[in-house]
């Protein structure tokens, strides 16, 4: 069997804002039908290296290739074709249903007279029966719960049609079992769907319990790369984030948890694990 | 990989809420709440314009009226309805419709329920250009050949296009197109207090007459340029429709949606300039009516940010009550702008509390 190439790849790519270089000359392929979660701390680069990758920013150096090509030389929709974003926080009108906001993810591939096809609605029921969201299309996003209203924004991406899905932090401001219940449709879409997801993740233990690659970031660069069991160090963990913790075995999953020193014993180095 | 999901077994269940409405290889969605609001706009728009030609000078019967319309009555009411009743209720529906929609745009672009095109300085650009021909043109020079709607049409259209390159910088914000808009309305505004102050009586009369917003006195002349422009905006609607769509998710989803959002924010304002301009140039800047149409439009729909043809229709039943009450109220007539600033201001007093209310709770 030929293994698949990354269709996704950063080479060599800076990106800053206002002159300010945020990641600088990273490089990275984003592992086909895998989940990747990125994760650092606040301010080092991965909501930044998310949006590179989404192109929604620039290049200033480097470039970031789809099936090879720069992305930011290929036009608008065509890179929707190919890639499907969701936004960190993103906000929809008052009074929106899930239908009419998963019904927009087929804009990539409408046209002027072309605004609901028989594929578009195919593809869109499919993609909110995945999300299992088929029975509130004609609710609105403000009546749902977090969990709920994420899961609509996810079938609004699933609905674009495209084998790799950006999520910028797609659990902030969920409950546990509701991130839980989003990273589980995450893994379904991988498992059953074939999906390559490349998502920001800040809860360190979510990304180990769900991530088939985990990439750590510091300063625009990334510090290490790999499966969960095999990169996570309490080392790590303090060169990352600054945390003294101990990694146990998850009794569930067999992956890595972190469980946080805290308090007085926060300065000292760990013991190790 | 597929294209999108498989399309495997037996027939998939319909999206609910999304009725398909397909013709070959033209396809859509239609809502029955939205054409039932619609039909019921249309129908009110065209009672109101039938009550409205049985008023004036001369007062008609409304059976006259309909036997006139339907082609028939005597010489003189045809003269009286056809060429001077009907032209200011067409006027009247077209200013409304045009506003109406306008408002709707604006306020999608800018993601804010409060914007109307005076954001993007139309209605102070058109005065000051209307009465700087009122008062620096005189009766007979250069100027004076051009007519105050074309001297409101350039004032507004400079103002649009002022606040747009001002508001530049790597591209359009909602939020800084709004705030230099206020910026350049204020200078406006300056501009036209100045001449009022330098003009004469008469001057000083035609121009605050204007300044209201008035449909006295339309001919089909004034209503023709109108109808181009909303007729021209109607015809694009497939081309600004979906990236209105898009824009109201927000720049970064519009942008992964495959939308070039420069490109659609720029369509999209111009639209909403030119429909708010040619407005303002045949009425005068008749108030509140781009806030509040689409407003009620949206509380009419009951859905997310209403469709700029609803808006539309809703802004021409505004206009047209709002002329009829103009001219019924009181003994005198008044200019529509009046009872348009009379109702609206407590509308948006309603407005603002609730919007403080909401971010309180």
């Amino acid at each position: 069997m030929i293994q698949p190439s990354s269709r996704l790849q950063a080479d060599r790519l800076t990106l800053s804002y206002g002159g300010t270089e945020i990641v600088g000359g990273l490089s990275f392929e984003v592992p086909p039908g895998m989940i990747t979660a990125v994760v650092g701390s606040n301010g080092c680069g991965k909501s930044t290296l998310l949006r590179g990758l989404a192109r929604l920013l620039r290049p200033s150096a480097g470039a970031v290739l789809l099936d090879g090509k720069a992305i930011d030389r290929m036009p608008t929709r065509e890179v929707a074709r190919h890639l499907g974003l969701l936004p960190q926080a993103p906000s929809a009108p008052e009074g929106l249903t899930v239908g009419d906001l998963v019904a927009r993810g087929r804009q990539p591939h409408q046209s002027w007279l072309r605004q609901w096809s028989p594929e578009d609605e195919d593809v869109v029921a499919q993609a909110l029966c995945w999300t299992d969201m088929l029975d509130s299309a004609d609710r609105r996003l403000e009546d749902l719960s977090g969990g709920q209203r994420q899961r609509a924004w996810i079938s609004m991406a699933l609905a674009q049609g495209t084998d790799l899905l950006l999520l910028d932090e797609p659990t902030t401001y969920l409950d546990l079992a509701h991130a839980v219940d989003v990273l589980d449709l995450v893994e379904r879409l991988r498992d059953d769907h074939g999906r390559t997801v490349v998502m920001v993740l800040h809860d360190l233990n979510l990304a180990a319990r769900y991530a088939d690659v985990l990439v750590a970031m510091k300063d625009g660069r990334i510090l290490a790369q790999g499966h969960p069991g095999d990169i996570l160090t309490s080392e790590l963990l303090f060169e990352v984030f600054g945390l003294s913790a101990r990694l146990i075995e998850d009794p569930v999953s067999g992956r890595p948890l972190v469980v946080p020193l805290g308090g007085s014993r926060a300065a000292r180095r760990p013991a190790p694990a | 990989m597929s294209a999108g999901p498989a399309r495997a077994g037996p027939a998939r269940p319909a999206v609910p809420g999304r009725n398909p409405l397909r013709i070959g290889p033209v396809s859509g969605v239609w809502h029955p709440r939205t054409a039932a609001v619609c039909a019921a706009l249309l129908l009110v728009s065209a009672v109101l314009m039938c009550l409205g030609a049985t008023r004036g000078d001369f007062p008609l019967p409304l059976t006259d009226v309909l036997r006139v319309l339907g082609g028939g009555g005597e010489e003189l009411d045809r003269v009286v309805v056809l060429e001077l009743r009907l032209p200011r209720a067409a006027a009247g529906a077209l200013v409304g419709f045009a506003l109406g929609m306008a408002g709707a745009i604006t306020q999608a672009v800018a993601r804010n329920p409060l914007a109307s095109p005076d954001l993007l300085g139309i209605s102070a650009g058109a005065g000051a250009g209307a009465v700087t021909l009122i008062v620096l043109g005189g009766a007979a020079g250069p100027l004076a050949l051009l007519g105050v709607p074309a001297a409101a049409l350039v004032g507004a259209l400079g103002a649009a296009l002022l606040v747009y390159l001002l508001a530049w910088r790597d591209g359009i914000d909602g939020l800084r197109l709004a705030l230099i808009g206020l910026a350049i309305a204020g200078l406006g505004t300056s501009l036209t207090t100045y001449l009022l102050l330098r003009a004469n009586l008469t001057e000083a009369t035609q121009a605050t007459v204007w300044l209201t917003g008035s449909l006295n006195g339309r001919a089909w002349d004034s209503v023709l340029p109108l109808a181009v422009v909303v007729l021209a905006v109607l015809a694009a609607a497939p081309v600004f429709g979906p990236r209105l769509a898009a824009l109201q998710l927000g720049y970064d989803t519009a942008r992964s949606l495959g939308r070039r959002v420069q490109l659609g924010m720029a369509l999209l304002v111009a639209a909403a300039v030119v429909l708010a301009a040619g407005a303002t140039a045949a009425a005068g800047p008749v108030a509140f009516v781009a806030l509040a149409a689409p407003q009620i439009a949206l509380r009419l729909l009951g859905r997310a940010a209403p469709p700029p043809v609803t808006a539309g229709l809703t802004g021409a039943a505004l206009v047209l009550a709002a002329d009829l009450l103009a001219r019924t109220a009181l003994p005198v007539e008044l200019p529509v702008g009046i009872v348009t600033a009379a109702l609206g201001a407590p509308y948006l007093i309603h407005l603002l509390v609730a919007a403080n209310r909401r971010s309180n709770a």
